[in-house]
C-alpha cells in the first residue's frame, strides 16, 4: 500500500521554530549579564522599568541571532552542530529569518530607547549591528579572528545593562566588558580543538584550522593570562569587594591551570583520551562567567568595601 | 451534501502552536506597554515632548520673570473692573 501525500510543499514552521531562530542559549548569558549590570550599577532602577530592559536587551541579541541564521544558513547546514537549525532544516525560510531579524531589530533598540534611555537603545542598536554585520558578514569567513573581534558583541550586553541605569559608561561597565571579551576566545577555541572537523567542512577559518593546534593551545593560554588581571582589577572598584575577590581569584588560578594543561598536551595524548580535558576546560570556561558575574550579584548585596 | 472527513494534519498542529504563541506574545508586549506607561506616569517622568509649538512647561526656568502687578486684576467690563472704578 503506497501512501500518498497530497502537499509536500514547504514545510510549515511551529512557533517554537520562530523562538529557536533567537538562539535562546546565547540569549540566557545576555540576559544574565545585562541584569546584573543594570543591578549592580550605582543608580537604582525602578524594578518593572529594569525588567523590561533587560528584556528588550535579550530580544535585540534574539533579533541578532535570527539575522546571524540568515545569512549562515549556508555553513550551518554542513556543519553537524547547526544543521538542525530551523533555516537549513527547511522549517523556517531564509526570508522568513531575515524579516523576523529586521523587525525585532527595530522593535527591540525603540523599546530600550522608551524604557531605560536612548543612549542604551543605541548601545544595543550598535552591538546587534556589530554582531550581524562586522562579525558575521565581513569576520567569520575572512580571518582566524574572527571570534576575538566578534567576541565583543557579546561582551556589550552588560555595558548596555549599566548604560540603563547610569545613562553612560564607567570604568566597571568597561571592565565587566574586559572579563567577556577576553574570556571569549578561549572559550571558543577550546570548543574548536575538539569540534574541528565541522569547521574545516564549512570552510570557516578557525585559527584550529589556518594555523594548527600547537598555535591555538598556545593561544588559549596567552589569553587566561590576560584575562586575569581584567578579572581582578573589577575588585578593587565600586562594584568589587573581598566576597568577589575572593571568588575570581579561585577561579582565575583554576582557568590559568587548566589553560597550562592544554598546552603542555600534544595532539596524540589528546585524542588518545578523546579530548577529555579540552572538554573539560570548555565547560568550566561556561561557569566561570557565570561564577564571576554572580559573584558580582552578591557583592552588590553584601555591599562592598 | 457530502460530508468530507475533517483530518487533521500535521501542518495544522503547527499552525496552531504559531497562532497560539503569536496571540500570547502579542497580549503580553500589550501588558508590558500598559505597565511601563503606569511606572512612568506616577514616577512623574517628563512625558511632554515637541509639539510644533512652544510649551511653558518644557522651557527652561526664566530667572528674572517679568514683574507681576501688584493688585488683582479684572477684564473691563465684567462687574469685578466696575467695582474697581467704582471704589475711591
Amino acid at each position: 500500500m503506497a501512501d500518498t501525500n497530497a502537499y509536500e510543499g514547504p514545510a510549515e514552521a511551529g512557533f517554537g521554530d520562530y523562538v529557536a531562530l533567537l538562539k535562546p542559549r546565547v540569549m540566557s548569558l545576555v540576559v544574565f549579564t545585562a541584569f546584573v549590570g543594570l543591578w549592580i550599577a550605582p543608580v537604582p532602577m525602578n524594578p518593572f522599568v529594569a525588567f523590561c530592559s533587560v528584556l528588550f536587551i535579550a530580544l535585540g541579541g534574539g533579533a541578532s541571532g535570527a539575522l546571524n541564521m540568515w545569512y549562515d544558513s549556508d555553513i550551518d547546514a554542513v556543519m553537524k552542530r547547526t544543521a538542525g537549525r530551523p533555516v537549513p532544516s527547511g522549517r523556517v525560510s531564509r526570508d522568513d529569518a531575515l524579516a523576523v531579524g529586521l523587525a525585532l531589530s527595530g522593535l527591540s533598540v525603540m523599546m530600550l530607547g522608551l524604557a531605560a534611555n536612548w543612549f542604551a537603545a543605541g548601545f544595543l542598536a550598535f552591538t546587534i549591528f556589530f554582531y550581524a554585520v562586522v562579525y558575521t558578514i565581513w569576520l567569520k569567513r575572512s580571518t582566524p579572528q574572527n571570534i576575538v573581534i566578534g567576541g565583543a558583541a557579546g561582551a556589550f550586553p552588560p555595558m548596555i545593562g549599566w548604560a540603563c541605569a547610569t545613562g553612560g559608561i564607567g570604568l566597571e561597565s568597561l571592565l565587566m566588558f574586559a572579563l567577556i571579551f577576553f574570556w571569549t576566545p578561549p572559550h571558543f577555541w577550546a570548543l574548536a580543538l575538539f569540534m574541528n572537523n565541522d569547521y574545516t567542512k564549512a570552510g570557516v577559518p578557525m585559527l584550529t584550522v589556518t594555523h594548527g593546534r600547537r598555535v591555538t593551545r598556545r593561544h588559549i593560554f596567552g589569553y587566561t593570562l590576560v584575562l586575569a588581571p581584567f578579572a581582578i582589577w573589577l575588585a578593587f572598584t565600586s562594584v568589587g569587594g573581598p566576597f568577589y575577590l575572593a571568588v575570581s581569584a579561585v577561579l582565575n588560578v583554576m582557568f590559568i591551570a587548566g589553560g597550562w594543561q592544554i598546552l603542555r598536551r600534544s595532539e596524540e595524548q589528546a585524542e588518545a583520551d578523546g579530548y577529555k580535558v579540552e572538554k573539560r576546560y570548555f565547560r568550566q570556561s561556561l561557569y566561570y562567567t557565570f561564577l564571576h558575574f554572580l559573584a558580582l550579584l552578591v557583592q552588590h548585596w553584601m555591599g562592598g568595601w | 451534501m457530502v460530508m468530507l472527513p475533517r483530518v487533521e494534519h500535521e501542518l495544522h498542529k503547527r499552525r496552531r502552536s504559531r497562532n497560539i504563541g503569536l496571540l500570547v506574545v502579542l497580549l503580553a508586549f500589550a501588558a508590558l506597554v500598559f505597565g511601563l506607561s503606569i511606572v512612568k506616569i506616577t514616577n512623574g517622568d517628563m512625558m511632554e515632548g515637541f509639539d510644533h509649538q512652544p510649551r511653558a512647561s518644557v522651557l527652561p526656568q526664566d530667572p528674572n520673570p517679568p514683574a507681576k502687578p501688584a493688585g488683582p486684576v479684572a477684564a473691563p467690563g465684567t462687574p469685578g473692573a466696575r467695582a474697581l472704578e467704582e471704589s475711591p
